[in-house]
């Protein structure tokens, strides 16, 4: 059985530029550290550039998407610019 | 010559009502006095204490809320005088009007050693229209933060989304742990998002949660002698909330657009929101 276990960094950009600041952050563990809302109050990392420089690789990066026509522009919910990274830790 | 004693109910002023609309709550540190906050407690742990069950019709969800605190047990008798401090009365006047609606009661208890915390999430299911329920949150007593506090991130009112959609998320730059003394009072719009936190104390916390809806237009309830104050735009148009991005200018919008609300919808007072309304293509 391998002795490696997936993390995952969620870091959400102040815009599509993977350089510019990270404004939100979580972590995922699978080797048993248990993460929770509120639990770090600073950034792991000041852009996903710098995640990626630190070894973490990226999976997805969120897709640009235009407002549907019709719909209202100013609107908003979701953070919009997520990137989603992996390491993979031994246990 | 009048033979009752009117005791003034302190209003909320423009300059606190715009900070409201910005953050989405306001928060009065150690209003309610020591004894009182005591009295609470205790009352919230006692047996006859109305149970936590969310809205219902049948326990006085829609009906006056000093109808419904009047039919609530003797035991809940604290629970009145605070209901009915000037300062409490107040604040419910000035953002829900003169006649509150009780929505629905809480006891938040957070037992001690609890490592676990909330999702972020939303009370209500946010929509574009204005009109908003308050939630209190009253810690009857000190919470320090390694006794959690609910975790609030302030401006994030204005975003549609629902429940616990945006549990994935678990920390922003900005968001407040509520590190309070006893007697301290949280006035927030219902799709404020915000998440207990853990407890790693060895005591248990506990948080009174009251909402109220509006049982009218919610227009100039406040003291409004300094609408005309500067500061109130400046608290408007201040780009504080980082964790906003490139939304920032959407939020400034839904700010202005909420604000006029409040003011009853007589005009456009941001250069931002005029612009917006001119018409058609110049």
């Amino acid at each position: 059985m391998s002795t490696a276990r997936q993390e995952l960094l969620f870091l959400y950009s102040e815009n599509s530029d993977l350089a510019s600041p990270v404004r939100a952050w979580s972590r995922y563990s699978g080797a048993g550290t248990h993460h929770r809302s509120g639990d770090l109050d600073e950034a792991p990392y000041a852009s996903v550039v710098a995640a990626m420089q630190d070894g973490w690789r990226v999976l997805q990066v969120s897709q640009l998407m235009a407002p549907m026509p019709g719909a209202d522009i100013t609107a908003t919910s979701f953070l919009k610019f997520e990137a989603l990274l992996e390491r993979w830790e031994e246990i | 010559m009048a033979d009752t004693l009117t005791v003034a109910t302190p209003l909320l002023s423009s300059i606190e009502l715009a900070r409201f609309a910005t953050d989405g709550y306001l928060r009065f540190d150690e209003l309610v006095d020591p004894e009182l906050s005591a009295a609470m407690l205790e009352a919230m742990v006692d047996p006859d204490f109305p149970p936590t069950l969310g809205p219902d019709p049948a326990r006085g969800s829609g009906s006056p809320l000093d109808d419904v605190l009047r039919g609530w047990p003797a035991v809940c008798e604290p629970i009145r005088a605070f209901a009915a401090l000037p300062a409490v009365r107040g604040i419910v006047e000035s953002l829900v009007g003169p006649n509150p609606i009780y929505d629905h009661h809480a006891v938040h208890i957070t037992a001690k050693g609890v490592r676990a915390a909330d999702e972020w999430h939303a009370d209500l299911v946010a929509s574009r229209r204005k009109q908003f329920d308050v939630e209190f949150l009253f810690f009857p007593a000190d919470t320090p933060r390694e006794m959690g506090g609910t975790m609030i991130l302030p401006g994030s009112h204005f975003r549609q989304v629902t429940g616990a959609e945006i549990g994935r998320y678990q920390n922003f730059q900005g968001q407040i742990a509520t590190v309070c003394k006893a007697g301290t009072l949280i006035a927030m719009h219902h799709a404020l998002w915000h998440c207990a936190q853990a407890n790693t104390t060895d005591r248990t916390r506990y948080m009174f949660k009251l909402v109220v809806n509006p049982s009218q237009p919610q227009h100039r309830m406040w003291d409004t002698s300094d609408l005309d104050d500067p500061g109130v735009n400046e608290i408007l148009q201040t780009t504080n909330h980082r964790w906003y991005g490139e939304d920032m200018m959407f939020e400034l919008v839904h700010r202005a657009e909420f604000w006029k609300y409040l003011r009853g919808n007589d005009r456009d007072t941001t250069y931002l929101l005029r612009r917006l309304d001119e018409p058609g293509d110049l």
